[in-house]
């Protein structure tokens, strides 16, 4: 497993290899809190405006700017306000924010604690997955060590700021990734979403006007108080700002964390040569999920040679998107046909059964899927999974439909030739392999 | 005492019997109250459902009633949220209970082996519990450590990387 950054400083990474990183003392000789220190010396726009210039977007998948984000908290409002850190990390293939957890949890208090101070927070909660379990004794352990040092709870730093810090958790739900799903779970509920509007700025957590950000996104905050909206921006492009991490596993010899400046100029090399390659020399690069698997899968042909940047831009020019920043690579020994259905039962499990067409949709795809498997797949099935897709996409109560609709529909429309394999007359397998 | 009942799983025996927790116990649970408003105790929820499995070894009956006394809910408002989460166990578990993460990343990377390994060394198979209770296998899905696949979680330990002589010495020096 590397943690490396590649055509940057460290940044996001700069704590991952040293020792002891995840305490207080440490984090703060290697200068942490000076942003807070800094931050609290500014005023709530100056803040927000600095995020605003830094082009940050959201980190967790939908790449909302964050500033932006921020402006929509009602500041006026004489309830109590909220942050809350989204690290409730389960999309498939990504797992930066695991180690930014367990290394580097201090980054995550001051960036929570300058977005705080910013929009008038008083409390701030950290939702972590349930799997996450052991990484919440770190993170309680560094609220702790904050607290002590008067850096966290009342009267910071001697100031009037106060901010109340407390660790929270799921307990197995893809869906609870979904800000307005996650903010039912924090209320001791099912994990469904809920309508917006109101959005979450202005009614979110108990009714209270509350900030969702991704532990990626607000470990960026101090960086760009730091350094400066613009600075941070220009580390990356105009409009993706900055670096980001991007999770990589799957067929290449160096699976990892790796930190690139936005608009990282080839994906294929990214692959190809900063992970070390293909995991086995003689398999050939088929295919690689790069934001996690609610995204499109590129075709091989779609990387090599194609110059892909990496960044939101370039991904979406590229024929997918950014998301999460979880690379899946995959090489020609897998059955796309096979991967396809893996997916499929994956969102059918994480459908949260609120909405029809999500739930049957993704239950009707696992069955389809489990014929072909079993033998029994028809020419006419490519068509009828993409009419399928077709009335989750758009129609779902929230991301998650589309999310299954992209990650399937993408498959069957990129990698024909794995389906015609299975999609034969008669379903014998004895057919032309004319589907499609 | 009480009425008895099936729940909806038509296995388990419901009852108005109320589970007892020692007050260290009891003091863990009020200590996760104060993370929140007042009145807004339900948030503690899950946190507390936790505690109750650590102690019963799953969510039974007395346990989750004793939650809905503790929190002032009902007991249906317990169970809506509790059989939601799939990290729940609505049955009794082996004292390991072994998930083997079954996602895109580590099914690529070799998951299906793992399983079929771990089954054949405990003798049952996924979503069984061995004769002496000690082990039950489950797949469940992305646990997030998709570049150190294959990988399993034990309890709440994250065992990473894994090859069938790995899973071997791992489920050697569990008691």
């Amino acid at each position: 497993m590397e943690l490396k950054a590649i055509g940057c400083e460290p940044l996001q990474l700069k704590m991952m290899h040293i020792e002891n990183g995840h305490t207080l003392e440490v984090y703060q000789e290697h200068g942490g809190y000076e942003a807070l220190k800094k931050a609290m010396n500014m005023s709530s726009d100056e803040i927000i405006d600095e995020v605003k210039a830094s082009a940050l977007r959201g980190r967790g998948g939908a790449g909302f700017p964050t500033g932006m984000k921020w402006s929509f908290v009602p500041r006026d409002s004489p309830k109590p306000k909220y942050i809350v850190c989204n690290a409730d990390e389960s999309e498939p293939g990504t797992f930066k924010d695991r180690y930014l957890l367990e290394r580097d949890p201090h980054a995550l208090i001051e960036g929570m604690l300058i977005g705080a101070f910013a929009l008038g927070v008083e409390t701030c909660y950290i939702y972590y997955r349930g799997e996450y379990h052991y990484l919440i004794d770190v993170m309680d352990k560094a609220i702790e060590e904050a607290k002590a040092a008067n850096l966290v709870g009342e009267n910071i730093l001697g100031s009037d700021f106060t901010c109340h810090f407390y660790t929270h958790t799921g307990a197995g739900a893809y869906i609870c990734g979904e800000e307005t799903a996650l903010l039912s779970s924090l209320e001791g509920e099912r994990g469904h979403p809920r309508m917006k509007p109101p959005f979450p700025a202005v009614e979110g957590v108990y009714a209270c006007p509350t900030v969702v950000n991704n532990v990626e996104t607000l470990t960026a905050v101090p960086q760009i108080i730091n350094m400066g909206g613009e600075t941070w921006r220009d580390l990356g492009t105009e409009k993706s700002g900055g670096t980001k991490l991007w999770s990589v596993s799957g067929h290449v010899k160096k699976p990892g964390v790796y930190e690139l400046p936005m608009g990282y100029e080839d994906m294929e090399k990214f692959i190809l040569e900063d992970c070390g390659g293909m995991l086995r020399d003689d398999k050939k690069l088929k295919a690689c999920i790069p934001g996690g698997s609610s995204v499109y899968a590129m075709r091989a042909d779609q990387i090599i040679g194609k110059k892909v940047t990496l960044d939101y831009e370039g991904l979406v020019e590229g024929g997918s998107l950014v998301g999460s920043g979880g690379f899946i690579v995959i090489d020609e020994t897998v059955d796309m046909v096979d991967s396809t259905k893996n997916l499929t039962e994956f969102y059918k499990h994480e459908s949260c059964g609120w909405c029809t067409p999500c739930r049957e949709g993704t239950d009707w795809l696992t069955k389809i899927f489990n014929r072909i498997a079993d033998g029994g797949g028809r020419p006419e099935d490519a068509q009828l999974i993409l009419d399928l897709c077709d009335n989750i996409e758009g129609k779902s109560f929230c991301a998650l439909g589309d999310a299954a609709a992209w990650a399937i529909q993408g498959a069957v429309k990129r990698f024909p030739e794995d389906f015609k394999k299975h999609l034969l007359p008669n379903g014998n397998g004895n057919g032309n392999g004319n589907a499609l | 005492m009480g009425t008895v009942a099936t729940d909806y799983t038509n296995k388990v025996v419901k009852t108005d019997e109320i589970a007892e927790f020692s007050d260290e116990v009891i003091e863990e649970m009020k200590s996760h109250l104060v993370k929140y408003p007042e009145g807004r105790q339900r948030s503690a929820l899950i946190p507390l459902l936790f505690v109750i499995q650590r102690e019963r070894g799953y969510l039974d009956n007395p346990g989750v009633n004793f939650i809905a006394k503790f929190l002032d809910l009902e007991v249906t408002d317990v169970w809506e949220t509790a059989t939601f989460y799939s990290m729940f166990n609505l049955h009794p578990v082996g004292k390991h209970h072994i998930q083997v993460c079954k996602t895109l990343s580590c099914r690529i990377m070799g998951e299906p082996d793992i399983t079929g390994h771990i089954c054949d060394k405990l003798g049952i198979k996924v979503g069984e519990t061995t004769e002496d209770k000690r082990f039950t296998v489950t797949r469940v899905e992305c646990l997030g450590s998709c570049g150190t696949a294959p990988m399993m979680q034990i309890g709440f330990d994250y065992y990473e990387n894994l090859s069938k002589e790995k899973v071997d010495e791992i489920l050697d020096s569990l008691d």
